[in-house]
């Protein structure tokens, strides 16, 4: 998540100091994402040195300052909001990497492996879907930072699912059949040692 | 106070070389008031635990206890009465009847049961109402979105004095949005004192239930334990001192 970004985003609404932008990040973000006021204070002095932001408060303590955006900081922000964020690498996720294990050891349930972590995402999907209860004090963007959440864990569920139905028709093939293989590991990290 | 009882329930079907174990020795409780999602992959069960849960069938062995009463043994006719006042059903594709209007559809199972036309009328306008569905009272399915029915067979099912509602993928063909306007009917409905089961394959809509039974070739394999206060995921230094 940029930082440096969402406080250029906010800035871009108007001048203003330091304990404000992070009040107002965290409004935005639902106060999903808390952030400290230091963070705040040093991604300032950035935006500054890369002429994103100014402020006429020169000689004044930074949280005295009070900030704009340039015309360069508003060309940022456009250009960043249309950038889309390089997905391109898939993220080395323990999670697949420990299904993946359990798959090849012979003393170890993989499908035992698999309901567990179900159980542990489902536990947390439910903390997160808590938060969503009380519709009439729903905040908007609090609602759709805990969407976000909500999908990337159902994908979570989504694949362990998919890894438990393949695993159980990997196990019903018979033995010597070429695609017995075709859950093992060695065969990935053919395919990701390619892509590298 | 438990609304729903199953104890060692299991049902077989076919015979000799064809039989085939639906569920097997399923225990399960539901509290008054709380919320339960069923999940678990196709041919897991999920449907034959929720028909036999709601006397639509009846299971090989083991008992099924509905509102304190013991289905083993009961009549065709008390059984057919017992599903009409205490057990709302709510299904993947809606079911509503299409020569009927929203308000028709919701009082049905009251006329059913003998409530006089008038009182069960104007019952079922109130539960359409509680839904915010009062001015589609007059519409036919056909005249409703997906949505909207969606909510005529949710109200059908809670209207009366229900006291169980069984939903069956219940968001059925409908957006994220409104599934989880669907899964916040339910929740209310809970609140109010019903007992409620869902089944869904769909971990979203699942995890609003106070409890998730995860179901593998009929059998229940696993349920989650109460999950920590939300508060900590927003306070991750609550959760983690260090």
């Amino acid at each position: 998540m940029s930082i440096r970004h969402s406080l250029l985003a906010l800035l871009s609404e108007g001048p203003k100091y330091g304990f404000q932008l992070r009040q107002e990040f965290e409004q935005s973000t639902g106060e999903v994402w808390p952030l400290n006021v230091g963070q705040v204070y040093t991604t300032l002095q950035r935006l500054e040195r890369d002429g994103l932001a100014e402020s006429d408060d020169v000689e004044a303590d930074e949280r005295q300052k009070n900030y704009r955006i340039t015309a360069i900081g508003d060309e940022e922000l456009a250009r960043w909001l249309r950038t889309p964020p390089d997905l391109s690498e898939p993220p080395r996720d323990e999670l697949v990497i420990k299904v993946l294990v359990a798959s090849r050891l012979m003393d170890v349930d993989v499908f035992d492996v698999i309901q567990i972590h179900r159980r542990y995402v489902v536990q947390l999907m439910q903390q997160w879907t808590r938060l969503k209860e009380d519709e009439a004090q729903l905040d908007l963007a609090f609602a759709l930072a805990v969407d976000a959440e909500l999908f990337r864990l159902d994908s979570v569920i989504r694949w362990l699912d998919s890894a438990d139905g393949r695993l159980r028709r990997a196990t019903l093939e018979p033995i010597g059949s070429p695609k017995q293989n075709s859950v093992a590991l060695p065969s990935i990290r053919r395919r990701t040692g390619a892509h590298r | 106070m438990s609304i729903l009882e199953l104890h060692k329930v299991s049902k077989v079907y076919g015979q000799g070389d064809n039989e085939v174990d639906a569920i097997t020795d399923i225990e399960l409780v539901v509290e008054r008031g709380s919320l339960v999602a069923i999940m678990g992959p196709s041919g897991s069960g999920k449907s034959t635990l929720l028909t036999i849960a709601g006397s639509l069938e009846e299971p090989t062995s083991g008992d099924v206890i509905i509102d304190g009463a013991r289905l083993n043994g009961m009549s065709r006719n008390d059984k057919a009465r017992l599903r009409r006042r205490s057990v709302g059903y709510v299904f993947q594709d809606f079911n509503l009847l299409p020569g009927l209007t929203a308000a028709e559809n919701v009082s049905l199972p009251l006329e059913l049961d003998g409530v006089a036309m008038k009182k069960a009328r104007a019952k079922g306008i109130g539960a359409l109402d509680g839904l915010g569905l009062a001015d589609r009272a007059d519409s036919y399915p056909d005249q409703l979105s997906g949505g909207e029915r969606q909510r005529v067979a949710i109200a059908r099912a809670v209207v009366g004095e229900r006291s169980l509602l069984l939903a069956d993928e219940p968001s059925g063909a409908l957006d994220s949005v409104n599934g989880e306007s669907v899964m916040r009917m339910i929740l209310n409905a809970c609140h109010g004192g019903v007992a409620a089961v869902v089944v869904t394959h769909d971990a979203k809509l699942a995890s609003w239930a106070d409890r998730v039974v995860f179901l593998r070739d009929g059998k229940a394999v696993d349920e989650t334990l109460a999950p920590p206060s939300p508060e900590e995921l927003l306070n991750p230094n609550v959760a983690n001192p260090q």
